[in-house]
């Protein structure tokens, strides 16, 4: 059910101000794409336009394509509510609702745009959601408690079953594991590894280690200058772009000279 | 009252220069009043004020003023004599501002004590059981009225809670520009519109279609109403904007459309201070008078039906029956004095509610 | 850099039925408002028109609606002017208490005891004003025409019954203190610890860290909330209304029983028993209430607005 999504020429716009130029790449289903590169360079403003989330933003706008499924989700008639069930997102910071259960948060994407399902199918649908996010053991027995009252890796958790409950199609992660502790940043990583022969899933990290242990591919966002916008510098193999980038940039970047 | 010293700070510090060990150190201290200082100086003023009231030789209120001024006056001196003059000046600011706050209390108690010393002389079942229909002097009671002043509320509380609350989600959900700038100024500027020109709008407005002799409880709703739209869209607004963007983010994400993703997530997550708010906006209008007074009227019969005729309500009552007493006036009067302890203790049952409505409908954590 | 970059609509793209009915709800509501308060005025000034416009000898007085109303206005003036010279200093003082002087611990409860204020109606301050206070001005009046006489502001001859100018500017006082204190504490709450903690650095007492941070910082706040206050006072009716025995002259003295009327009070005094143009030439004057209260208002906004863009506290 993974699929995938080919970005050709974007450019990522807040009003007249021109954030990020000209992004071309192609993100594969079944693995884990990381965005890494200096901070204010526009990797989670790109990751925002996958799913529509970035015209959120009062005058934000793009340019360019963003191709899933031969279907340009800047098309014409395309409803960014569509868009946001097939591509789901994780945020940096872990944010449950505060008003519902833990239960009810997991089915929120269901409940909040009320659909009907029976009580059997909604229970199987949060106990297969949180097993998914690996949390089922730790909650089964306080479902019905606030989400609020869990640990911060538990929330991510808990956002993160939430996500995959509506089924999308792809994944995306915006630091998700910047808030967290190192033992809670680990079952984020291993469950990033067990989802990703399911979803296709694209992942923003300050983090370089993480990327090099989660990802199959990685993309360098840079600025090209100061006031000037930022942009894909490259896209490669993982293990490439970690022992032999071929932009001299990007070597500076891992090596730790800049950044 | 006031705090007792601490260490206090260096003034008279030397000049720090290269060759510091030829001059004397800095001293850090210097005289200081012993700690009880200011409480001492407290007691024997009121002592003294307590004395000269008890002897007679002034009332109590002018005793309080006069203990209050020896004492600033006492502590002032002495801390100059001993701590100069900018220690001094300092405790005879916190004197005073302390001495504000206290005098500010003076008129609260005062109306709270007057109220219900008065109000209870005929706060008994007859007055919540009978109108005033053919009473002349002893008896009767705010039947009518009482009920008249929650139909009214309660219309106004329909008209005022969907207008404001949407204008908030307006505001702080849709509102970019030029026209939401406009709205903000203006919903503050009707927040000082004057309760009796409330009331002249609605009489106007409606002597337009019934003719000048109209006189409904609809139409002191509607007045009431233009003085709880700007408290209600300022309080839902400040609660939505409590709401934490993520929220809204997560929602979004989630494929929830925005009209859902306000109703859904936002608003009840803010539900408790939004209720909060309404409750503070009932409490607010449900006292008024003047706009009462000039678009509702008075009756003394029972009337519920707030679109035919004059209807009673409490405020006006107590007004009426202070401003038109009968012979002998005591009556009149002690049902004004009941009606106001009625009206006080419902405005402080609903700030009490609205407390509790925020304590206990916040999102819990645990 | 990819040779096609076609322009993506954002905008345009399909609304849902639901999103398109509450925004227009919504957005209708917030214009809604600001119909009611132009329907405010416009309704407000077709009834006063005729008053306006009729001749002298159909005016309560016999004489032109300027003349009917100017008294008043003048009661309205004189009684808020003085109202607000006494709360203002004390509602200034009171802020520092709470912000700057009360334990942290307290400080939330006793801003909420000074809002209690604010929940009692105006007509129970009205009958406390009659029962409790006038009484009570009754002795220091009489002090004051005796010694300060000389004084045109204290000519007397007092009051017997307190029932003054001076009386229902105090009672006044009191209903606007707990406004200016909010708007005035708000600010004073804002200061900038840092400024604050510079000041103490430099070695000054609590009161000099006060007039060097935390007044100047909340000077605008002061005046936008004393004008707030302001417009409180001109508008407040029922405890006029009670206190007053109006006789319709004009004298800047506060302490006789002979006084000014405020235009808020005549209206509630007269209309019960009006009819005819007598409604008219009181919605008109209740009108010019509406303007001065308006452009207090306005202008009190405009003071603290542009303070929050100064202050950077957003």
């Amino acid at each position: 059910m993974a699929k995938r999504i080919e970005v050709n020429g974007l450019d990522i716009y807040y009003g007249n101000f021109l954030a990020v130029q000209g992004v071309s790449m192609t993100i594969q289903p079944q693995s884990v794409t990381a965005l890494i590169g200096p901070s204010g360079c526009g990797k989670s403003t790109f990751l925002r336009t996958l799913n529509r989330m970035h015209e959120l933003v009062p005058g934000a706008r793009v340019e360019g394509k963003v191709v899933m499924d031969d279907q340009d989700l800047y098309g014409a008639d395309v409803d960014p509510v569509n868009v946001r069930r097939q591509i789901g997102m994780v945020f940096q910071r872990p944010n449950p609702f505060p008003t519902m259960s833990i239960y009810d948060n997991v089915v929120a994407g269901v409940k909040l745009n009320s659909k009907r399902m029976k009580k059997a199918d909604m229970d199987a649908l949060v106990e297969r959601s949180l097993r998914a996010a690996n949390l089922w053991d730790e909650v089964k027995d306080r479902l019905s408690k606030p989400g609020s009252g869990l640990s911060g890796g538990q929330q991510q958790r808990l956002c993160i079953a939430r996500a995959v409950a509506v089924q999308p199609e792809v994944l995306l992660m915006d630091e998700p594991c910047s808030a967290l502790d190192p033992i809670s940043t680990m079952a984020i990583e291993d469950l990033m590894m067990q989802l990703k022969s399911e979803y296709t899933i694209v992942i923003v990290t300050h983090n370089m280690q993480q990327a090099a242990r989660v990802s199959d591919t990685t993309g360098f966002f840079n600025l090209k200058a100061v006031g000037e916008p930022g942009g894909l510098v490259e896209v490669d193999a993982t293990d490439k772009i970690f022992s032999n980038p071929s932009v001299q940039a990007t070597e500076d970047y891992i090596s730790g000279r800049f950044g | 009252m006031s705090t007792t010293p601490t260490t206090s700070e260096s003034r008279e510090a030397g000049p720090v220069g290269p060759d510091k060990a030829d001059l004397q150190p800095a001293r850090l201290t210097h005289g200081s009043l012993p700690r009880r200082a200011a409480p001492g100086v407290l007691l024997a003023a009121a002592v003294l004020g307590a004395a000269l009231w008890l002897l007679g030789v002034f009332g109590p209120v002018a005793a309080t003023l006069l203990a209050a001024a020896l004492y600033t006056a006492g502590l002032y001196l002495w801390s100059r004599s001993v701590e100069g003059a900018r220690k001094a000046f300092d405790r005879f600011v916190t004197a005073m501002v302390t001495s504000a706050f206290l005098l500010a209390l003076l008129p609260l108690v005062s109306v709270l004590f007057t109220v219900f010393d008065r109000g209870f002389e005929r706060f008994d079942a007859e007055f919540f059981t009978y109108s005033m229909r053919n009473v002349v002097g002893e008896g009767g009671g705010v039947h009518h009225a009482l009920f008249g002043t929650l139909i009214i509320t309660g219309l106004a509380t329909l008209i005022a809670v969907p207008i404001g609350m949407l204008t908030a989600i307006y505001l702080v959900e849709y509102g970019r520009g030029r026209l939401a700038r406009y709205i903000t100024f203006f919903v503050d500027v009707m927040t000082g519109i004057p309760s009796i020109v409330a009331g002249l709008f609605a009489v106007a407005l409606f002597q337009l279609f019934l003719g000048p002799a109209a006189r409904m409880g609809v139409m002191g709703a509607v007045a009431l109403s233009v003085l709880m739209i700007p408290i209600v869209v300022r309080s839902t607004e400040e609660m939505l904007k409590l709401v934490p963007n993520e929220l809204r983010e997560a929602s979004f994400a989630l494929a929830v459309p925005k009209w859902r993703t306000i109703m859904k997530v936002v608003l009840p997550t803010a539900a408790a201070g939004i209720g909060s708010g309404v409750t503070l906006a009932i409490a607010r209008v449900i006292g008024e008078t003047a706009p009462l007074l000039v678009a509702v009227g008075m009756t003394t019969s029972d009337n519920f039906n707030p679109f035919d005729g004059r209807m009673a309500t409490l405020s006006v009552f107590s007004y009426t029956q202070y401003a038109s007493p009968g012979v002998p006036p005591v009556f009149s009067l002690d049902r004004a004095w009941a009606a106001a302890l009625t009206l006080i203790l419902i405005v402080m049952v609903l700030n009490l509610l609205a407390r509790l409505i925020a304590r206990f409908f916040a999102p819990k954590t645990r | 850099m990819p040779p096609t970059t076609e322009k993506t609509r954002t905008r345009g793209a399909p609304q849902r039925p639901g999103d398109r009915i509450f925004a227009a709800a919504s957005t209708g509501s917030g214009v809604l408002i600001l119909v009611i308060l132009a329907g405010v005025a416009a309704f407000l000034v077709s009834e006063a028109w005729p008053a306006i416009t009729a001749p002298a000898e159909d005016i309560p007085g016999d004489d032109s609606f300027v003349v009917y109303v100017w008294p008043l206005l003048f009661g309205t003036l004189l009684s808020a002017f003085f109202a607000l010279l006494i709360a203002t200093p004390l509602a200034v003082a009171i802020a520092l208490f709470i912000t700057h002087y009360a334990p942290r611990r307290l400080a939330a409860a006793l801003g909420y005891v000074i809002d209690l204020l604010a929940a009692v109606p105006s007509i129970i301050f009205g009958l406390w004003g009659v029962a409790e206070l006038a009484p009570r001005t009754v002795e220091p009046t009489r002090w004051l025409e005796e010694n300060l006489g000389f004084i045109p502001l204290f000519e007397g001859p007092a009051s017997a019954t307190g029932r003054t100018i001076l009386t229902i500017s105090l009672v006044l006082a009191v209903m606007i203190l707990p406004i200016i204190t909010s708007v005035v504490r708000e600010a004073f709450l804002q200061t900038p610890r840092l400024h604050e903690e510079a000041s103490l650095a430099l070695g000054a007492t609590r009161w000099e860290m006060i007039r060097m941070a935390v007044l100047p910082f909340g000077r605008s706040a002061i005046v936008g909330g004393a004008m707030l206050g302001l417009g409180r006072a001109l508008g407040e009716t029922m405890a006029v209304a009670i206190l007053l025995s109006p006789s319709g002259n004009v004298s800047f003295n506060l302490i006789s029983s002979a006084n000014p009327s405020t235009i808020a009070a005549n209206i509630a005094l007269t209309f019960p028993e009006s009819s005819g143009l007598t409604i008219n030439v009181l919605i008109a004057s209740g009108l010019v209430l509406f303007a001065v209260t308006l452009l207090v208002n306005m202008g009190a906004r405009a003071v603290i607005n542009r303070r929050r863009e100064f202050s950077g506290a957003n």
